[in-house]
């Protein structure tokens, strides 16, 4: 139910409509849910294992290309790809470990963050395979089938269940966003799960003291090849529902930016907390798309401008102020050295 | 069967002191290979082609190597990975743009004024931010993130200012120089000259001058060089002073044969990265050899492949350099 009151204006040209819109929610929502996710895979990497993980938009670029890929170009149906896709997904982070995983916290970073930016490279230029600078995207007029044929029938059969449970007029993006959030809530539930379990102790004490875990006689090298892949799986689903909410797999939405903006995510909930990330995405976000409603008659790259210069300012005074964010602990706080 | 493993082992034993000799002279070893691909690619596809190329090189390899050095010695000197490097030539290129196309005066103008302002820019935000966090002993994901944060601001600063429009510098870019047969923008061979007066500058600079050598010491060793009593605060400003400058000046010469957007100088960054890391990490001399040879190998790969695909060299490098050798051509062995 759209409320647009124009009476309700606030002085500095803000407006509160937004917090009546159900449009704006559920844009946010299903924006923190994906976001939540790969920062669940960040959380559980660099906030349990102490791995400096910078490539978490390749892990989603290869999630959401390797559906589509499957999908329009090799006949998988949509729902096969899905699995598929993260197992590619899977094998793209042990490529990405094997070789990174020996070295020291910083090279890690540039390392991951470098075989993302080649991901997205190779989308980029590929363009037989991924569209190139076009993406890959369903043609105007459903010429053709696309990749999201079948999650669009199941999105307007959850539309029909929603509307016989009451929700006469129910927001197109409300499907996806009931789907992202039940799958984050499971994620964490897992994540938090195998923490508690005698393989997430080991984590956390390569995390603490990777050294001391390996007098242990634990194959360090192997838990943190199996933190990485865990990330990885779950960053293709983040990827999925990317592709899913913007109907397009395009090279740009993978840039490293969406890594920060996940580490923004992270660092303001808080590292070593599952549920910090869950609050820590939708703060993120409604802030984010509330710099929308800002009046003051400011053009559309001055609106994005701003956005990226919250979530700069956001980080340096997490990071001065508050290193462990929302719901961190201080004392599980292990930012290097 | 054993004249067999005879032999094998003969051959496993000569490769085996190659490479013995090859990690006791990285540099001599890098020349090696780097002459015999010449000599390869001079054959394949004769001298011109390599020679004209490697024009293209030695002004993509100045850019790198003006990068990169000030990004080493940050590392080395701070622990600090600074993602918002790139952003400083980025930031710099503009405030030449304001020099040189706003108010309408010669580019030379406004390189020293993009040289200043960038450098005035790294010293502010050492007195506002680095040293306060450092007080505080921020941890290194703590100074990542914080970087990570610097570069957004920078760059939403100048996307607020100049949108995302793609500008141009006031300079001739059409222009051509001709000799041996060969022919460069005048521009880039100007990129080129200012490129090597500046390396050799520094070159004596960091080995002659009191400071250089203060430099190279606190990215050695900080406790050590601030216990044989240099005033390591002094020299940390010096040394953002040094590195905003020459990122501003690469900025500058990046944008003068290309052209400005808020993102060039992040585009830049990993490049430069790998550039840092083949020359060893925190060590200057190495940044700015690393530099040049990715600049060179960067244009010689669109004699193979097609150009589109140049960007990924520097990824390339940067992967391989950091599996093979991650202490760089130059580096020490050490545990990494």
């Amino acid at each position: 139910m759209p409320a647009h009151d124009p009476s309700v204006i606030l002085p500095l040209g803000l407006t509160l409509n937004f917090f009546t819109d159900t449009g704006f929610w559920s844009g946010v929502g299903v924006l923190a849910g994906i976001y939540a996710l790969v920062a669940l895979g960040l959380q559980l990497n660099v906030g349990y294992t102490g791995m400096t993980n910078f490539g978490a938009a390749g892990f989603m670029a290869v999630g959401a290309y390797a559906m589509a890929i499957l999908v329009l170009k090799a006949g998988f149906s949509f729902w096969l790809s899905l699995p598929v896709a993260m197992l590619i997904a899977i094998g793209f982070g042990l490529l990405v470990g094997l070789p990174s995983l020996r070295l020291r916290a910083d090279y890690f970073a540039i390392a991951t963050i470098a075989l993302a930016e080649t991901v997205r490279i190779i989308a980029q230029n590929a363009d037989s395979l991924t569209g190139g600078n076009q993406g890959l995207f369903c043609a105007e007029g459903g010429a053709g089938a696309c990749y999201n044929d079948a999650w669009t029938n199941l999105s307007t059969t959850i539309e029909g269940w929603l509307q016989s449970l009451g929700w006469t007029n129910p927001e197109s993006l409300a499907p996806l966003l009931i789907v992202v959030w039940l799958f984050v809530v499971g994620a964490t539930l897992g994540l938090r799960f195998i923490q508690k379990s005698p393989w997430g102790r080991v984590l956390r004490a390569i995390r603490e003291d990777e050294d001391a875990a390996e007098a242990l006689g634990k194959h360090t090298f192997v838990y943190k090849l199996q933190s990485l892949a865990i990330a990885a799986a779950i960053g293709a689903f983040a990827g999925f529902f990317l592709a899913l909410d913007l109907a397009t797999v395009h090279p740009l939405d993978y840039e490293p930016l969406v890594t920060f903006f996940a580490y923004g995510v992270l660092v303001l909930g808080g590292l070593a907390s599952y549920w910090g990330v869950l609050a820590g995405a939708v703060l993120f976000w409604t802030i984010l798309e509330g710099t929308r409603f800002i009046g003051f008659g400011l053009d559309d790259t001055q609106i994005a401008a701003l956005r990226f210069f919250i979530v700069g300012l956001a980080l340096i005074v997490l990071m001065v102020f508050r290193p462990q964010g929302m719901f961190g602990k201080r004392e599980e706080m292990v930012l290097g050295e | 069967m054993e004249a067999q493993s005879l032999t094998l082992g003969a051959e496993e034993s000569a490769w085996r002191r190659l490479k013995e000799a090859a990690d006791r002279r990285p540099a001599v070893t890098a020349l090696i290979i780097l002459g015999v691909a010449v000599i390869v690619m001079v054959a394949a596809k004769g001298l011109h082609l390599v020679a004209q190329t490697g024009l293209n090189g030695l002004s993509l390899g100045a850019i790198y190597a003006l990068g990169a050095v000030g990004l080493t010695l940050v590392y080395g000197i701070l622990r600090l990975v600074n993602f918002a490097h790139g952003d400083f030539l980025t930031f710099g290129a503009y405030m030449a743009y304001l020099v040189n196309v706003t108010s309408g005066m010669p580019l030379a103008v406004g390189i020293l004024f993009a040289m200043a302002t960038t450098a005035l820019l790294g010293v502010a935000f050492e007195l506002v931010l680095w040293r306060p966090m450092r007080a505080r002993r921020a941890g290194l994901l703590q100074l990542l993130l914080t970087s990570i944060g610097l570069a957004l601001v920078i760059r939403s600063a100048i996307q607020w200012f100049w949108s995302t429009d793609v500008r141009l510098l006031d300079v001739n870019t059409t222009a051509t120089v001709s000799f041996l047969g060969l022919r460069i923008g005048r521009m880039q061979l100007i990129v080129i000259a200012i490129g090597f007066v500046v390396i050799i500058a520094i070159g004596l600079m960091l080995s002659q001058t009191l400071l250089g050598k203060r430099m190279r010491a606190l990215a050695d060793d900080l406790d050590l060089a601030e216990t044989a009593g240099v005033n390591t605060r002094r020299v940390i400003v010096y040394t953002w002073v040094f590195a905003g400058s020459l990122a501003g000046l690469a900025g500058v010469l990046d944008a003068s044969v290309t052209a400005l957007s808020p993102n060039f100088g992040f585009d830049l960054l990993l490049p430069i990265f790998a550039a840092v890391i083949l020359g060893g990490i925190g060590d200057a001399y190495g940044a700015l050899a690393g530099g040049m040879l990715l600049g060179l190998v960067t244009e010689w790969s669109t004699l193979f492949v097609d150009a589109k695909w140049k960007i990924g060299v520097g990824f390339v490098a940067l992967i391989v350099a950091l599996i093979v050798r991650p202490q760089g051509i130059f580096g020490r062995a050490r545990t990494i």
